[in-house]
């Protein structure tokens, strides 16, 4: 305020709070305006060279750790030239990665990254050498041919991951995690990358379309309900007979012994 | 009595005293206790707490009623609408649950008016005994002796003889039957022998679209079915079960080889039979980095780096291996068949 001002007249007594208020949506506007544009970096406006420099940064700061500084891997880690954007997007994107502690298996967490940071730093990895990119929307829209989808997952997946997409167990502490309720790109990107122990799946072995019938059949899972009422987690005879020899025994012997207890 | 050693005097026992089964009298019978005291229970002594009795039994039967009736009202509630796997759900699970308090209330109610409500002193039938009476018995006797006066059976003893004959006769069919249900080819060439043969090609199952070596990236793995399985009109089922083979691609340098067998991969690739030499059961949990295979059944791992040899579990040999090349146009093909009969043992298996 010059002293100019303070000469010239009086001001309104709500001036102050009103400047303050001014103040704080062009601040806010701005944030949201600059945040909405992170948001859409997904489309053309950020451009790809700026793309990749920014995922080097985020692979500088969060990755090169274990997989080094230039992405050829460490004693701590495998190297990631050639595995692709795809590999990146299912890796990241499902929380496997970055690792919280070593392992058996690198498991399912909280994803760390937003989806712009992770296609960032999938475009730097994909500089480094070719790999599988992210595949046509079309070929993971869930809407092919769900029988024929499930033929080819029992053939090629229903041995890990089990029949009903319930998961099971692998050696050493090793696991097939369950296929329910997953985001469509990360089903395709596992077939095609072959994450940690599972084998490579890629589009000469299934091609693109049956990877989508195998992710209808999946959705398939997903929507329809059990028909035989619980499904005990579609375990088969561990959890079934764990459930009929405690639960439906017990319930026999206790009839049993209530039939011939004396009454009181 | 007295005056015998006990256990050494044989003589008829007075029938109301002793079981008509115990001829040896002993000197020493611990006297009967008799039956114990009746045990009062609360609704013998207590008015009210048998009414109370009563009322919960009649809710029970009550119950009873209310879920039959559910029952029939929910199946045409919570109708089947065809390709609606809800419904058929809603429609199995409502009329279950009447079902259920229908008959658990009868049952429930019924056990809990015999235990509270019916009487509860304590009787004992006797068992009549074993040994029929001396009438019956010589009524017995005497229908065999007439039966064999009528019909002569040891007089004639002709008829006698050829009846004795025919009846030993009659299983020889089923002899002949049941022995031609054994297989009539030799159980070891048809276990030993499988659809693959020099210059068949590997195939994907289930489409049957023969693979191409360049196809097989490292770290796939491929179900394979021998080339024209899938065509096959007649023992399609039998001969998969046979042929079935897990084609997987190895980096060459961790692939470790028997000399003999150097010959049976190529760049890498390499095809194991399926079928578990402990059980048969499919053996296709293929780990990319181990390497190794591991059964679902009953955990046998074995160790393709390693010629697919047992690392762990009840399988006794290594799953056999197909010895496989690639032809003019690139495609993958069997050099022959299996070496060794495929899956579990059997009694004439040599290896």
């Amino acid at each position: 305020m010059s002293p100019q001002s303070r000469r010239s007249g009086r001001r309104h007594p709500f001036a102050g709070a009103l400047l303050l208020a001014v103040a704080l949506f062009v601040t806010g506007g701005a944030y949201a305006a600059t945040t909405a544009g992170i948001a859409y970096a997904e489309t053309p406006p950020v451009s790809q060279a700026s793309l990749v420099e920014e995922g080097e940064k985020l692979f500088l700061a969060n990755c090169a750790s274990c997989h080094g500084l230039f992405g050829e891997g460490t004693v701590a880690g495998p190297s990631v030239i050639g595995v692709g954007a795809l590999s990146v997007d299912f890796q990241v994107g499902t929380g496997r990665m970055p690792m919280a502690a070593s392992g058996p298996q690198a498991e399912v967490k909280p994803v760390q990254f937003t989806q712009p940071q992770i296609d960032a730093m999938g475009a730097w990895v994909a500089t480094l050498a070719p790999g599988p990119a992210l595949p046509d929307p079309r070929y993971y829209a869930g809407d092919g041919d769900a029988a024929n989808g499930a033929e080819l997952f029992r053939i090629n997946c229903a041995m890990c991951h089990n029949v009903a997409g319930a998961g099971g167990a692998l050696t050493e502490g090793k696991y097939a995690p369950h296929l329910n309720d997953l985001q469509p790109v990360h089903v395709y990107g596992a077939m095609v990358t072959g994450p940690q122990n599972m084998p490579v799946f890629s589009d000469m072995n299934l091609s693109p379309e049956e990877k989508n019938d195998i992710i209808t059949y999946l959705r398939y899972l997903d929507e329809t309900p059990s028909v035989g009422g619980f499904s005990l987690g579609s375990l088969g005879p561990v959890s079934e007979g764990l459930f009929i020899w405690l639960i439906g025994l017990g319930g026999l012997i206790a009839v049993a012994i209530w039939l011939t207890a004396r009454s009181n | 009595m007295a005056t015998t050693p006990p256990g050494t005097s044989l003589q008829a026992s007075p029938q109301d005293e002793n079981d008509p089964g115990t001829a040896v009298v002993s000197s020493n019978i611990p006297a009967n206790p008799g039956l114990a005291p009746e045990h009062q229970r609360v609704t013998d002594l207590d008015p009210k707490e048998e009414k109370k009795a009563e009322r919960l039994i009649a809710t029970f039967f009550a119950l009873s009623i209310v879920g039959s009736v559910f029952a029939a009202v929910a199946y045409s509630l919570f109708p089947i609408i065809p390709g609606d796997m809800q419904s058929v759900r809603n429609n199995n699970l409502f009329v279950g649950l009447g079902i259920t308090v229908a008959l658990l209330g009868v049952g429930i109610g019924a056990v809990h008016w015999a235990k509270s409500l019916m009487h509860g002193h304590e009787l004992v039938e006797e068992r009549h005994p074993t040994r029929g009476d001396d009438e019956t018995r010589d009524a017995a006797v005497e229908i065999f002796s007439q039966a064999n006066k009528e019909s002569g059976f040891t007089r004639r003893s002709l008829v006698r003889n050829t009846l004795i004959g025919a009846l030993l006769a009659a299983p020889i069919p089923a002899v002949a039957l049941f022995r031609d249900l054994a297989p009539a080819a030799d159980p070891i060439k048809k276990m030993k022998n499988t659809m693959w043969e020099p210059g068949v090609r590997l195939a994907r199952d289930p489409s049957g679209l023969p693979i191409k070596a360049s196809e097989v990236t490292i770290g796939s793995a491929f179900h394979v079915i021998p080339e024209g399985l899938a065509e096959l009109e007649h023992h399609k089922i039998e001969e998969k079960a046979k042929a079935a083979v897990l084609l997987m691609r190895l980096p060459v340098d961790v692939l470790n080889e028997l000399p003999e067998r150097a010959s049976w991969s190529y760049q890498g690739i390499v095809a194991y039979s399926k079928i578990c030499t402990h059980v048969g059961c499919p053996v296709a949990l293929y780990e990319q980095q181990t390497h190794h295979l591991l059964c679902p059944c009953h955990q046998s791992e074995f160790d393709v780096a390693n010629h697919c040899e047992v690392i762990f579990g009840p399988a006794a040999r290594p799953l056999p291996q197909l010895p496989i090349t690639i032809d003019d146009e690139g495609y993958l093909v069997a050099q022959s068949d299996f070496t060794e009969p495929v899956g579990p043992s059997f009694w004439e298996r040599e290896l």
